[in-house]
């Protein structure tokens, strides 16, 4: 029984360590328990290009973390992107007519929301929508509108200069 | 057609033994019940299978995150990114590496001693014995071993994914002087709990039923020689190293 009772107790501190070692892993190596607290309220906001933003991507205020993106869907009438976002309940006291963009952590980093503040004495609530957006920076546009425009400066200019003589 | 012509079916042989191994599987699990004689051969299964496999699976953790962090900094370091070794080190290891690398060294290390012990229980006609005495073996013998592998391997997956981290901690931060508040941010923000860890851990309880079928089907029907011992002890490292790697594929494409 002596025997008996001493396996019976390694296989419990067996089964403890490995249930010990998952929630360490959960916890410090995971993104397990980051969120930014259970008390949220949600608002949305639209872009009309939101670039690669993924779901639980971070909402930002001055570069502080303060809420995440939720969900992400497509109004089927306008073809704008709808954000929805949890916002953590400490930050109650958002302006009303704050500005949401679609910003890039480092050159190649992730997308997220950046808020701005604005001046307006209502504070933002539950259900509440942004209205002044500005959608992702998407890097092939730029780089072809800069081309076009180059090339259309150009060429304009070789115009002029063919019609003035 | 006839019976006799039966075997002359293409694979008949591998498909035989695939069928004949499910029956084994579905006449072992009709013995499960949570009575405490059954516990306690569980707990005392786990113990043998489990716990003593536990000092390989942590030494050999801790070396996997040391050389996979290793090589991970020797290639980032060409584009200065360096600092993402952590992310790679954490995704590698939680998706692939921690639950195949368990499931295999727990194939050489439980599921080999599995099925010589069964098949020596054969061979000395312990198994007879039992069906004289009116005991179900496949109830008494093969269930608890299958079970402890299966409540085993998980475990032993979080345990070497711990170690490996750790090991990666060593090396980055101790030997490379990465910075470790950079090193565990990118784990937090990076590395997901469901998609990452979760998806491991579903990997890994399914290789543990795997490999513990495997070796106690093996055992069970070994020939009741020194050799037919020998050739089911092989078979089980070979065909349980096969099917992990082979179902790993087939879980990662079609659940992730």
């Amino acid at each position: 029984m002596r025997a008996n009772y001493k396996v019976e107790l390694a296989s419990g501190i067996f089964l403890l360590l490995g249930v010990a070692a998952l929630i360490w892993l959960a916890t410090r190596a995971t993104d397990y328990g980051q969120d930014i607290g259970n008390e949220t309220y949600n608002i949305s906001a639209r872009f009309t290009n939101i670039g690669d933003l993924r779901d639980r991507a971070p909402v930002k205020i001055g570069g502080v973390t303060i809420g995440m993106i939720n969900k992400v869907e497509l109004d089927p009438v306008t073809f704008e992107a709808i954000v929805s976002m949890d916002i953590s309940s400490r930050f109650d006291e958002i302006p009303s007519d704050t500005g949401a963009s679609v910003l890039t952590s480092g050159v190649l980093g992730d997308r997220y929301i950046g808020l701005e503040p604005g001046g307006a004495p209502d504070v933002l609530v539950e259900g509440d929508e942004l209205f002044i957006t500005q959608s992702a920076l998407v890097l092939e546009q730029v780089i072809g509108k800069y081309l076009f425009s180059t090339g259309a400066a150009e060429s304009e200019s070789t115009e002029t200069g063919s019609s003035e003589p | 057609m006839a019976i006799n012509q039966l075997s002359r079916i293409p694979f008949a042989g591998p498909l035989q033994s695939t069928g004949s191994c499910l029956v084994f599987l579905f006449r072992m699990l009709s013995g499960l019940r949570f009575n405490p004689e059954q516990v306690r051969n569980i707990l005392q299964q786990i113990y043998l299978i489990g716990a003593r496999s536990l000092v390989i699976i942590m030494i050999c953790g801790f070396f996997v995150g040391m050389v996979l962090s290793l090589q991970a900094i020797n290639a980032l370091e060409q584009f200065g990114a360096s600092d993402q070794v952590s992310l790679l080190v954490g995704k590698s290891l939680f998706r692939e590496l921690g639950p195949v690398l368990t499931a295999l060294l727990f194939a050489g290390r439980a599921g080999t001693s599995i099925t010589a012990e069964i098949g020596l229980m054969r061979a000395t006609h312990q198994i007879d014995a039992m069906e004289l005495m009116a005991i179900n073996p496949v109830h008494r013998i093969a269930l608890p071993r299958f079970i402890a592998g299966l409540v085993s391997v998980p475990l032993l997956t979080a345990m070497f994914n711990a170690l490996a981290i750790l090991g990666s901690v060593v090396f980055s931060i101790g030997v490379m002087n990465l910075d470790p508040g950079i090193f565990w941010s990118k784990l937090q923000t990076g590395v997901f709990f469901d998609k990452d860890l979760m998806s491991g851990v579903w990997k890994s309880l399914v290789f543990g039923g795997i490999v513990s079928l495997v070796a106690v089907y093996f055992g069970y029907t070994a020939r009741p020689t020194g050799s037919g011992v020998g050739t089911a002890t092989t078979n089980t490292v070979v065909l349980s190293s096969v099917l992990v790697l082979i179902f790993d594929f087939i879980l990662t494409s079609f659940f992730t």
